[in-house]
């Protein structure tokens, strides 16, 4: 189902939550909706749902205006963080909770072979006479999406789902639930302060900052274009490092860096480098490595200290670095915007610098 | 010789010992001593002597008044309490605060006031005095005045046990139930009240023990009329101060009965609560 958010603000008391919300989700899309906490993230999944009111805006799902229409009357699937499973109630009657409570409630062997066919989508049809309590937290959340889906909804709201889980789990979990998401066909909104998991799970992430969306793009444009500095300091890792242009130059001084062209006016400005842009080359520098990481996942890691910065860098090829040696650091390119408004991708000087 | 370990939390044998010896102290002294002074007081002559004495008309109708206004008191402050915990609990409003002070202030007035405060309203020089007499309505000296001194006094009982495990709740269940399509009332049903039950029966069944032992706001309305409007407390009172002591004993006897199994079905009401929810543990 389509989601169409149109100039929503949401103040509480004098403090606003949201200021001018828009947002366009496609049929069958899955998002993301990543910022900090007070970003206004999940007060914007609360207005989907029809927990929290509105001061100003429009929400249409599926092209209707959910403008006055309760909670109740959305069908719309949430799994709470926390999950808010009723304490009181087993597993069973958790998930056969919103079929129940219809007006045409269904015959109840109708209902017990619904509730078990997604105890099996869910895969715990074990859990069946458990009470919440007694299920672990990947089990719980399982049940949470379970009891969700069982009203049929075709829009699934998430908060935070993975907060609760260890970290091992959190990886399986989060490729299962993209799984189930393509097989459902639904439109799923998902809230997470983390930006590996929106990246993963999203196919388009909506970067929220203090009540705005600053950027709604996809993760690789979120990393190749960020549109403002605060994207480019959240989604990815990059260090920040505040630098002058002039000439169309970036210069780092008094960090011990190589300067990037960077076409900008002249003024102080700030460059987001990712680590695998700043290459440590052994020799007589005045940067020092303080780390060297051993992963998988990023091979050639390096934690350097440069000045009184401390950056995550990348060794340079062939080079083999040993804790507390010497080093000097050029930089391959970054993303640089100016104190004055404006921001390029910044290149090396010269290309032989960034071979 | 090494020192035996002793948790960080722990105090020395001594001190443990003095302070359980002292609380246990004050518990016989001040509870239990006079619980069983009663109790051997009232059947120090027989126990037939103490049943007769009960059954005496007089004490009879005592104890069918009694009965009649915790009837009647115990299921309006039900359903009284639990509206407020409810509101209190999961909704904001202006003048929530000053609800939740209002709930405590039976328990900060004197009840002899709360009594003087009906009689005020719908004694005969009352404000509305006048009008309740055109239309032959007796509130005060009779079952209206009792019911309402009794229910002013108990309020509290019910609304306090169930307002703090409310609002430790929260409203995530709830909020969960709506999003599933209950509506308002299936959501208190299901959802709220059932959270809540264990709690709620253990006010209830303080507010029962209340009500039928109030004596100064009731006494103050009852007018102590024989065989009419006295209740169990002020019987005893009107029996003690006429040097019956068979009849005063017994009847304060049976009160503490009643008093004591209304405790004693509390704690086994923690008891199925705390197994049921620690099997699920």
């Amino acid at each position: 189902m389509t989601v169409e958010v149109q100039g929503i603000v949401r103040r509480f008391g004098a403090t606003a939550a949201l200021e001018g919300v828009s947002l366009s989700v496609r049929e069958g899309e899955f998002i993301a909706l990543l910022g900090p906490s007070g970003s206004g993230k999940t007060t914007l999944l609360r207005i989907l749902a029809g927990l929290e009111g509105t001061d100003a805006g429009v929400v249409r799902v599926g092209g209707r205006d959910l403008t006055g229409v309760p909670a109740r009357e959305r069908g719309i699937g949430m799994v709470f963080q926390n999950y808010a499973l009723f304490r009181h109630m087993t597993v069973f009657d958790n998930i056969a909770f919103g079929l129940r409570v219809r007006a045409q409630k269904p015959h109840h062997s109708e209902i017990a072979t619904r509730v078990r066919r997604l105890l099996e989508l869910v895969q715990v049809p074990e859990l069946e006479t458990r009470y919440p309590e007694q299920c672990s937290g990947g089990q719980r959340q399982r049940v949470a999406l379970a009891r969700a889906l069982a009203i049929e909804p075709r829009l699934l709201l998430l908060d935070e789902p993975f907060s609760a889980l260890d970290a091992l789990v959190r990886k399986d979990v989060r490729r299962w639930l993209r799984g189930l998401h393509d097989g459902l066909g639904i439109t799923s909104v998902l809230v997470t302060h983390d930006q590996e998991e929106a990246m993963e799970l999203a196919d388009r992430i909506a970067v929220m900052e203090r009540g705005r969306i600053v950027q709604f793009d996809t993760a690789e444009t979120l990393l190749r274009a960020p549109a403002t500095a605060f994207v480019a300091g959240f989604v990815g890792e990059a260090a920040r490092l505040p630098c002058t242009v002039r000439g169309g130059v970036a210069h780092f001084d008094p960090l011990p860096m190589t300067p990037l062209r960077a076409a900008l006016p002249d003024g102080p400005a700030t460059a987001f480098v990712r680590p695998h842009d700043i290459v440590a080359r052994s020799g007589d520098g005045a940067a020092k490595v303080r780390l060297v990481r051993q992963e998988d996942q990023a091979p050639n890691r390096l934690v350097v200290q440069a000045g009184d910065v401390v950056l995550d860098a990348t060794s340079g090829p062939g080079e083999v670095f040993a804790r507390g040696q010497a080093c000097r650091l050029t930089l391959r390119g970054g993303h640089v915007f100016s104190a004055a408004g404006g921001s390029t991708r910044a290149q090396p000087l010269a290309a032989a610098m960034a071979s | 010789m090494s020192a035996a370990f002793r948790p960080a939390n722990q105090d020395s044998a001594l001190v443990r010992w003095l302070l359980v010896g002292a609380a246990v102290l004050v518990a016989v002294v001040m509870l239990v001593l006079p619980l069983a002074a009663v109790l051997a007081e009232a059947l120090r002559r027989g126990l037939g002597v103490a049943l007769a004495a009960i059954a005496e008309p007089d004490t009879m109708a005592a104890i069918r008044l009694t009965l009649l206004v915790a009837v009647l008191t115990v299921p309006l402050n039900l359903v009284g309490g639990v509206a407020a915990a409810w509101c209190i609990a999961k909704h904001d409003f202006p003048g929530k605060r000053l609800l939740v002070t209002l709930i405590e202030l039976p328990f900060a007035v004197s009840p002899v006031i709360a009594g003087m405060v009906f009689v005020l309203m719908f004694g005969a020089q009352g404000w509305f005095g006048p009008w309740l007499q055109a239309r032959d309505i007796q509130v005060v000296f009779a079952l209206p005045g009792l019911v309402l001194a009794t229910l002013f006094v108990t309020f509290p009982f019910v609304a306090r046990t169930v307002l703090p495990l409310m609002q430790e709740q929260g409203r995530a269940e709830e909020e969960a139930a709506a999003t599933l399509g209950a509506s308002g009332v299936q959501t208190f049903l299901r959802v709220t009240l059932p959270n809540v039950k264990w709690g709620l029966l253990a006010g209830v069944l303080l507010c029962n023990a209340r009500a039928m032992g109030e004596f100064g706001a009731v006494s103050v309305v009852s007018g102590h009329i024989r065989g009419e409007t006295n209740t169990m407390p002020l019987h005893v009172e009107i029996l003690y101060n006429e040097y019956q002591f068979a009849g005063a004993f017994a009847v304060a006897a049976l009160l503490a009965v009643l008093g004591l199994v209304t405790l004693a079905a509390k704690t086994l009401l923690e008891r199925l609560a705390g197994r049921s929810t620690g099997a699920r543990a």
